[in-house]
């Protein structure tokens, strides 16, 4: 027993796993660069390191083919505390080492938080246009919304993929179940013609009735989203509400009436509200003299909190983004004639963590090559000392 | 005469670097040189035409030198005046560079007809411009990624005829005749012409020949504006960028009656070019310069220097002395090796003052830090390698480090030859990149680790191919040479890693995240993490000599994948730089690493230097 504890500290504690844990975690991030051409920035991110197993698909076989990051990055981590807590002494010659290793233990902690953590959402606004809300790039959301009451709004929101698994719904706010019949991750919708009367009925109410739903393959293009469609049974327990088709691509709500109350419904991209208001002021656009060389993007925008404690200008330009309430907002791109901005918003509690990181393993690797050089100068100064009598002698000193 | 032998050769290179520097002298009576440095605003940048001139050639024939068909040779300068005022003249040179056979087949030209079978005039394929438009545009629709080399050879050449016709509309409607004469006319005569026309507007009696003359030159002009690819007329604010093209200078001049000094000058200097008059062309071009002079002197100053620069080649000079260095330091390994080491220290070390003088010139022309695109990335990763084996050099005197600086500083300096032949190589930074702090200090940076990577690398190489290949390596300078891939391992981990990290602060200060996993982003990493096994494995004792070499080749590898290959991708935020060719060259480059990395996997008793000392 005490000779297998012993071995097993012995291998976590190894130079040897060092080796092969950063082989495999190169590897890893070869692969992961190499799928971007097919999967795109998200999907491989969540495939090869915000995973345990990376697994391949034949068919609809899939198998494990190779650890994921949190399985690299994990037992590396281990290897790491394991292998400083055993060999740990307070020596200057040590210092650097454990510096720029600690350094790195905070960096991969870091990281994973910021894995957990980080929210990446988008907000488009047109000039003249003022949004509290930002939307989420990928994911979305289906709303059932109380309106009844004029001066607010009610809002029941079930993600997406609460609907892919088609099951039956019941939120206690909703005195009625939401029962997903169909769901399509991506989708193309069509208006239902003569040709198509063999078609089946999709959709019962709504303007669904008159709409074709037909399943498309997911899409991973950074430019591209998914446009998922699902049908949705609203079933009260007396009666059905009938069957709805709710799709990211129907702009309007669609809206009825029950148990006295006014409904609306619809599938949107998922929002994510704000404690503050963004209207855009003017979205600029310049190019070098002569060329469509774009020299600068900027936003300046007008900040508002309900509270009326801000009201005041901002602006974002390359380079510069604005940081507030724990959220930067950063220029990613325009549309619609340079009238309309793209502003990213992005959410990283953990977002010091690397600067500390970073600036302990720069100490440390300074410290400790610096202690490398040192030793190697006094070396040869020593040497030079040492051989400067057959110097004198015409000899060559110094080719060693 | 040994003794003095690497005197002579370092003061032979020191007089012909003086002799490149001299000043350019005109090829005949005409004041070329004194052209060829009028400033014009092209892609952004305002440059001399000498720019202009070379590095359209360098798009459409991948050299700098013009031959005409009686074997005569013209300057850059010489080949652009002809452009820009004889047209005619010029499409009978053989500017343009055509090789792929179908391409040959698709414009009915046979190879023999081409100088030096490869170039033609557009002359010998005007009649087929047509098809290769049609052809273009077929290829157009087709990915970057998926082209056929028939299709990306298609486009390039149908760029390259957009911007010599665009070139050549810039001053003068090349496809009217004697449009040169009708703006002389239009100088003479606009006033009265402008008097008929306000006449003919207000009802009253006129001379109907001068309106109608002005509606047809404006005509010309109008399409002139469109095609011109250079602006060439100051505007008339002196901090303003707005500089015009020709047209719209004559146009406006119609408008308002007053000619822009600018527009009547390239008009005269053009007449005088046509008629072959050398002293009214010498007198034009030198009271234009003179009218420069006073309203922009920072300018003219900048034109200057960088034409200079542009006819001293100071990258060619410095690659040849690269050769020569290498050459000489691989034979004193054999023979002399006080005399010929010496020398080639000497020369590498004149090699690098000239690279540094070129990449200060190009920071001081640009107001950029050392590194901005591919093509300064390819000179400073160079630079930074030979810096780092001048230092070996000093140290170890052993010929190691002039051989190591001799073949990278020859081979970064050839690949930033190629990657000039896309054009300007000083290029306006597009929006997100336009940081100096940032340029200046993660891109410099990560640039030093790429070249102190590829230093550890190429060290390693000597190891493995003097060791397995001759019998010259012997014990302790194996052992100097291993203890220097150490060292420069070391300093290549701290540099990629800080690199890296500076990089990761950068894409926080303006992305709002520091990792993405962005293409780019993790070619870095790759070279960190590579860097960081090498030293791991061999503190872990994994490898001892031959085992860090062979780590070391392979960084080659990770490296020019890192520095080319995430480029090839085409995807994320940093694929600015997509080359096909060289994708064929990175395979290349990789199977000869992989090829000395088989033959280190020889048991030590087979290679030649260990096999004399086992025995």
């Amino acid at each position: 027993m005490k000779n297998f504890l012993t071995s097993l500290r012995d291998f976590f504690v190894s130079l040897k796993l060092t080796v092969v844990l950063l082989v495999f975690g190169m590897l890893l991030v070869f692969a992961a660069t190499l799928d971007q051409v097919n999967l795109g920035v998200w999907a491989v991110q969540a495939k090869y390191f915000r995973s345990f197993i990376i697994y391949s698909h034949v068919g609809s076989v899939s198998f494990p083919v190779f650890p994921g990051g949190y399985v690299v990055g994990g037992l590396l981590l281990i290897n790491l505390v394991a292998a400083h807590l055993y060999r740990f002494s307070l020596s200057w010659r040590k210092a650097g080492i454990f510096l720029a290793h600690f350094g790195l233990i905070l960096l991969l902690v870091g990281e994973l938080l910021s894995g957990l953590w980080q929210k990446d959402f988008h907000l488009r606004l047109a000039e003249g246009e003022s949004k509290n809300y930002a939307e989420s790039f990928r994911d979305n959301e289906l709303v059932v919304i109380d309106t009844t009451d004029a001066k607010f709004d009610d809002v029941v929101a079930i993600p997406e993929n609460v609907l892919a698994r088609k099951t039956s719904i019941q939120h206690p706010k909703l005195p009625f179940r939401l029962v997903t019949k169909t769901y399509y991750p991506n989708s193309l919708l069509q208006r239902r013609t003569p040709a198509m009367s063999a078609v089946p009925e999709q959709a019962t109410a709504g303007f669904g009735t008159d709409i074709v739903a037909a399943p498309q393959p997911l899409t991973y293009k950074e430019d591209e989203r998914n446009l998922p469609t699902a049908l949705i049974e609203i079933a009260a327990p007396d009666q059905s509400l009938g069957t709805w088709l709710v799709s990211t691509q129907l702009v309007m709500p669609q809206e009825f009436d029950y148990a006295g109350r006014h409904w609306q419904i619809s599938l949107r991209v998922k929002r994510a509200y704000q404690p503050f208001t963004l209207t855009l002021v003017k979205f600029s656009h310049d190019v070098y003299a002569g060329t469509d060389i774009p020299k600068n993007f900027s936003s300046r925008l007008r900040l508002t909190t309900p509270d009326g404690r801000e009201d005041r200008e901002v602006l974002i330009y390359m380079n510069n983004p604005l940081r507030y309430a724990g959220l930067t907002f950063y220029q990613a791109g325009f549309e619609n004639n340079d009238r309309t901005t793209i502003l990213q918003v992005v959410r990283n509690p953990s977002w010091l963590m690397p600067y500390v990181a970073c600036g302990l393993m720069t100490a440390g690797l300074l410290l400790q090559f610096g202690i490398h050089l040192g030793g190697f100068v006094a070396k040869r100064r020593a040497k030079a000392t040492a051989s400067q009598p057959a110097a004198a002698t015409g000899a060559r000193p110094a080719t060693t | 005469m040994k003794k003095y032998f690497s005197a002579l050769v370092v003061l032979a290179a020191v007089v012909g670097v003086a002799v490149s520097l001299r000043s350019p002298r005109n090829p005949g009576e005409f004041d070329v040189v004194a052209f060829s440095r009028l400033p014009t605003l092209v892609n952004g940048r305002v440059k001399p035409l000498d720019t202009v001139a070379r590095t359209s050639l360098l798009m459409l024939q991948g050299r700098q030198r013009v031959t005409t068909a009686d074997g005569a040779s013209l300057t850059p300068a010489e080949w652009l005046l002809d452009m820009l005022y004889r047209p005619a003249t010029a499409n009978d040179y053989q500017v343009f560079e055509i090789v792929h056979p179908d391409v040959l087949a698709l414009l009915n030209l046979s190879a023999e007809d081409g100088a030096g079978k490869k170039r033609f005039s557009i002359h010998q394929f005007a009649k087929n411009l047509g098809e290769l438009d049609r052809q273009a545009k077929l290829a157009d629709d087709a990915e970057n990624a998926a082209r056929t080399p028939f299709q990306s050879a298609v486009i390039q050449l149908r760029d390259g005829v957009i911007l010599y016709q665009r070139l050549q509309n810039s001053l003068v409607d090349a496809s009217g005749d004697d449009f040169l004469g009708q703006l002389a006319k239009l100088e003479q005569t606009l006033p009265a012409a402008l008097q008929a026309l306000w006449a003919q507007r207000a009802g009253q009696p006129h001379d109907p020949a001068g309106p109608a003359f002005l509606l047809e030159i404006s005509k010309t002009l109008t399409s002139i504006e469109s095609f011109s690819y250079l602006r060439p007329i100051p505007p008339a604010k002196v901090d303003s960028v707005d500089w015009q093209t020709a047209g719209t200078a004559w146009s406006e001049a119609i408008a308002s009656g007053k000619i822009p000094a600018a527009a009547h000058a390239y008009a005269a200097l053009g007449r005088a070019w046509h008629d072959r008059d050398a002293i009214t062309f010498n007198e034009a071009v030198r009271s234009f310069r003179r009218s420069l002079d006073e309203q922009m002197p920072a300018t003219m100053r900048k034109c200057d220097v960088e034409a200079r620069f542009g006819s001293a080649e100071p990258f060619y000079t410095a690659m040849m002395l690269y050769v020569l260095a290498f050459l000489l330091a691989v034979f004193s390994w054999l023979k002399w090796p006080d005399a010929l080491g010496g020398a080639a220290f000497g020369l590498v070390a004149v090699a690098f003052v000239v690279a540094t003088a070129g990449i200060l010139t190009r920071m001081w022309l640009e107001a950029r830090p050392p590194v901005t695109n591919l093509y300064s990335s390819a000179l400073f990763v160079g630079w930074g390698a030979v810096a780092l084996c001048l230092v070996l050099e000093y140290f170890y005197r052993n010929a190691i480090g002039s051989v190591a600086a001799g073949l990278i500083g020859f081979a970064t300096l050839l690949i930033a030859h190629h990657l000039a032949l896309g054009g300007d190589t000083m290029e306006m930074m597009r929006a997100v990149l336009d940081s100096n702090f940032w340029l200046g200090t993660h891109v410099v940076t990560i640039t030093v680790g790429y070249a102190a990577t590829f230093l550890a690398g190429f060290l390693a190489l000597i190891y493995i191919v003097r060791g397995a290949l001759t019998s010259s390596l012997d014990k302790p300078t194996a052992d100097t040479l291993v203890r220097m891939i150490y060292g420069i391992v070391c300093f290549a981990t701290l540099f990629s890693f800080a690199g890296t990290v500076l990089g990761g602060i950068w894409a926080d200060q303006s992305w709002g995240r520091f990792w993405g996993w962005d293409p780019k982003e993790n070619g870095a990493l790759i070279i960190v993490v590579w860097n960081a096994i090498i030293l791991h494995a061999r503190w872990g004792g994994l490898v001892r000599q031959r085992g860090l070499a062979v780590l070391a080749v392979f960084g080659n590898i990770v490296t020019a994948w890192s520095w080319f290959g995430v480029n090839m991708l085409g995807v994320g935020l940093h694929s600015y730089g997509f080359t096909q060719a060289a994708f064929w060259w990175l395979t290349v480059f990789v199977a000869s690493q992989l090829a000395v990395i088989a033959i280190a996997a020889a048991p030590l008793a087979k290679w030649r230097s260990f096999r004399a000392t086992a025995a």
